[in-house]
């Protein structure tokens, strides 16, 4: 095979807007002798004929121009020649608006060169791009100070202008392979020397490209060979899928995760093409277990003592393109390698300036907005298996699909994340969460009302029972929709296997906290009437609710007039030591510390507290509409 | 790249496509191109073409291109949809006819017939083996370029595509061209020929007048071009010397820029 034609090698170049590209594309496809012979002598003769001045920056739009008068040239593939092997410049449109482009265009690449004008030096988005070359993973970066002419070829402002850049992009994690001097318009540095910078004793442009080398995909790694899909075609059932990092081969024991079934491998099969038995990263491959086990598309296998992590949540930088901000509390889907699954923002640690990597104040309306970066942690709805970026690269990045639209992609961060064990598969700390496509603002301007939590807490005997039901008449019969959990109802049912220990206590307000949740998340307003002595139980309660829908009442009543009142003549039985651990008897109550009301029942009718209880309900602000 | 990441590249695509559509087609025009892409497809499913494949006729395919096709149907045991706006033709609204431009017959012919099986098969999905070093239009391309109701391509807002990662959610009543051939270059395609033994059509190789196309579709405005290359091997030698390009024989892409680039965007393949 002709190594030439083998070859080709793909470089992107960025920078701000008029920093030089255009100008080094034109004048690379000239110094390199990749131009047609006698090519260059004719644009010009035709520019002066035109009354124009010849610009490098033209000599694309020249060529297309013979392109439309059907003179053979090929614009589409901007590529230049080096003694050792073919470029091919990947048409990166200009605009900072498109970013999105950018990073289409940067993540074909094997290479990049970021070009600087050298009297303007480092601007917002030569930063931009750099932050986004290294998320991006695209690691061969040659730093190109344009307009050297302008500066007298001086060597003292392109090493300030060296310094500076250098350490933005050592902030981000990235080396440069170098920082390099030229002249695009007048060809210093490109593809031979510059006799105007003597000082310059490092390659040129040419040079220091034909020094790249293709990186190969990892197969160094652990093996990580994500199902793409499984087909029976035939008698066969074929996992077949591409190879992302490690090797395999026939006989190797492999685990699939997340679900941990293992197998061992019985064959590759290939079509038209001799027998194998090892394939390594970067192949796409099919092959056949020996034990025929439950296996889809987004599982990876992988070695039984080397498995990626599968966890619901965990730590990303993500650099947000959609056009709607990245915003918690709304529904999107994640693609990681072949897998895919809904996915929702837990919780945002700081939103970045992607130009400055200062963060981002934004009180009121947390989310990332377009160009933004931030650093976040991810729930997702089901494990999904993966290994830090710095690992692994192709399990370590992923992107986010808001509607149809790609609208971000992330990269996932180290932590200390757990291993599984046997008792995480059984009890996992991250819960599932319901999805759907009706919003939580949706059902509020459906009902006219937020979903909350009116959670009701006080000694036995305060009016917890007494005002639940009357709040419920009074806001049903104003069209709300309104619901009253009661502590003795749910213990016929929902929590019928509990007794009254301590411990028993806990589960059942955690489970009536939970029934609360989801009542508050269908929209309706659940009123809860538990004693829920503990703090600890109603603050975990508040915390698994969105901001403002947990609304603690205290039920402020002396015990005397508790134990006066008794209605269900539970006291008595209480100080007869008939029942163990009564609340305000035999058992503490922590009252709430900061309740959003306090209603001090022995004082006040049960109307009065129904209003107080109403008109404080009216007047919480209803949850921003998305 | 070399033909074997090529290779890895296009049938990862491949294998993409087909476990995200439901309603999946190929096109094919039995030109070199394609049918390097349904090559490819028999390698990414072990033998099998799990799709239909569409082609286009427009009446004016030089003979020899439906005998070729109606072999490799058969030998290949492939699921053909054959696609031809007949109104068009039977009103006489087409370039030889002398009632249309060549780009309003190539619009009508093969924009119009394969919107026309789109809609009738309702394909969400159609894989097309355009390269972006054809022509300049092309080099925008996407590998999972999505298209409106129209057929129509926005190529100012298309998605972003990094990491592997392809939109391929699809809006009801538009679909995605699925291109994995993208990347490869003619000369690739050549190459690639040549170390398979790919069967491509005979129109291809010089004939006894030292003409062979470089490029096929319809008689009337496709032409030959200037060449003694009988064997793939020999295509392989001149395409590494040549500065004549690719569809320099097809007289639509001639017109005018713009006007090929309205009839990209509009849907045409």
């Amino acid at each position: 095979m002709n190594p030439d034609a083998a070859e080709q090698f793909r470089i992107v170049i960025l920078g701000h807007v008029d920093h030089g590209k255009s100008t080094l594309v034109g004048r690379l496809l000239h110094d390199t002798g990749s131009l047609p012979e006698g090519r260059l002598e004719q644009l010009q003769l035709a520019a002066r004929r035109r009354g124009v001045p010849f610009e490098w920056a033209n000599l694309m739009d020249a060529l297309q121009a013979e392109r439309d008068q059907n003179i053979s040239i090929d614009t589409a593939q901007i590529w230049f020649r080096t003694p050792r092997r073919r470029y091919v410049i990947i048409d990166v449109p200009g605009h900072h608006e498109f970013l999105k482009n950018m990073v289409t265009g940067a993540a074909q690449a094997e290479a990049a060169l970021m070009l600087i004008d050298a009297r303007e030096g480092v601007r917002e988005n030569t930063r931009r791009h750099g932050f986004l070359l290294e998320f991006l993973g695209l690691r061969q970066v040659i730093v190109l100070v344009n307009k050297m002419d302008l500066l007298n070829y001086a060597p003292e402002p392109f090493r300030a202008l060296e310094a500076e850049y250098r350490a933005w992009l050592q902030a981000l994690g990235l080396q440069p392979r170098l920082f390099l001097p030229i002249s695009a318009w007048h060809g210093d540095n490109l593809a031979a020397p510059s006799p105007r910078m003597p000082w310059w004793r490092g390659p040129t442009v040419a040079e220091a490209l034909d020094q790249f080398e293709a990186v190969p995909p990892p197969a160094d790694q652990p093996l990580r060979f994500p199902v793409q899909d499984v087909y029976r075609f035939d008698e066969r059932r074929i996992l077949a899928g591409r190879i992302e990092s490690g090797r395999l081969k026939v006989g190797d024991r492999l685990v699939f995760v997340p679900g941990y079934k293992t197998s061992t491998v019985r064959s590759l099969e290939r079509w038209n093409g001799p027998a194998r038995t090892v394939a390594e990263a970067g192949e796409s491959i099919g092959l056949t277990l020996t034990e025929q086990i439950f296996v889809e598309r987004g599982a990876v296998g992988a070695p039984e003592d080397a498995p990626p992590y599968a966890l619901t949540r965990f730590r990303a930088r993500v650099f947000w393109l959609g056009k709607q901000p990245f915003a918690p509390g709304r529904a999107y889907r994640l693609k990681l390698a072949t897998q895919e699954a809904a996915c929702q923002i837990e919780h945002i640690e700081r939103v970045i300036d992607a130009a400055t990597l200062q963060p981002l104040e934004r009180p009121g309306a947390p989310g990332v907005h377009r160009h933004e970066a931030a650093e976040l942690t991810l729930r997702t709805r089901k494990p999904i298996a993966f290994d830090p970026r710095a690992e692994i690269a192709a399990l370590g990045r992923f992107v986010i699909v808001d509607g149809f639209n790609l609208a971000g992609g992330g990269v996932i961060l180290d932590d200390r994340y757990p291993r599984r064990t046997a008792d995480s598969l059984h009890k996992s700390p991250n819960i599932y969460w319901t999805v759907g496509r009706v919003t939580a603002a949706q059902r509020a301007r459906a009902h006219g009302h937020a979903g909350r939590v009116v959670w009701l807490t006080g000694l036995s005997g305060s009016g917890k029972t007494t005002l639940a039901i009357e709040l419920e008449r009074e806001l049903f019969e104003r069209g709300q929709w309104v619901y009253v959990l009661d502590g003795d109802n749910v213990r016929h049912g929902l929590c019928a296997d509990l007794a009254f220990s301590p411990a028993d206590r806990r589960e059942n307000i955690r489970r009536v906290g939970e029934v609360a949740r989801l009542f508050a998340d269908a929209g309706v307003i659940c009123v809860t009437a538990f004693i829920s002595p503990y703090r600890a139980d109603r603050d975990a309660i508040r915390r698994s609710l969105p901001p403002g829908q947990f609304v603690e009442v205290y039920l402020n009543a002396p015990l005397a007039v508790c134990e006066q009142r008794d209605a269900k003549g539970l006291y008595a039985k209480a100080r007869a030591g008939e029942i163990s651990d009564f609340t305000g008897v035999s058992a503490p109550y922590e009252p709430p510390e900061h309740p959003e009301l306090e209603l001090p029942t022995a004082e006040l009718g049960v109307d009065e507290c129904v209003a107080r209880l109403r008109d404080f309900l009216a007047g919480l602000e209803e949850p921003a509409a998305e | 790249m070399l033909l074997d990441e090529l290779e890895n590249q296009s049938i990862y695509l491949l294998r993409e496509a087909f476990s995200q559509f439901e309603r999946l087609a190929m096109l094919w025009s039995i030109g070199k191109d394609s049918t390097v892409l349904l090559w490819l497809a028999r390698k990414a499913f072990f033998g099998h073409v799990p799709f239909p494949l569409v082609h286009v006729d427009t009446r004016y395919k030089i003979p020899s291109m439906i005998e070729y096709r109606d072999r490799l149907c058969r030998e290949w045991k492939l699921q053909l949809i054959v696609g031809c706006n007949d109104a068009a033709l039977a009103g006489g609204r087409t370039y030889p006819q002398g009632r249309a431009t060549r780009v309003e017959c190539c619009s009508a012919l093969k924009k119009d017939a394969l919107q026309a099986v789109l809609h009738q098969h309702g394909f969400t999905g159609v894989i097309v083996g355009v390269r972006r070093d054809e022509e300049p239009t092309r080099a925008k391309e996407r590998y999972f370029s999505p298209r409106d109701r129209q057929m129509e391509w926005n190529v100012e807002d298309q998605p972003p595509e990094f990491w592997d990662q392809f939109q391929t959610d699809v809006a009801p009543g538009t679909h995605i061209r699925i291109h994995p051939l993208l990347h490869w270059t003619e000369l690739n395609i050549w190459e690639y020929i040549e170390r398979e033994k790919v069967p491509v059509i005979p129109l291809y190789f010089a004939n006894e007048r030292g003409e062979r196309y470089r490029s096929i579709g319809c008689y009337p405005c496709t032409f030959p071009v200037k060449s003694s290359a009988r064997t793939v091997a020999e295509i392989v030698a001149e395409l590494r010397q040549t500065r004549t390009p690719e569809r320099a024989g097809r007289a639509q892409d001639q017109e005018s820029e713009a006007a090929f680039e309205q009839l990209r965007r509009d849907g045409y393949m």
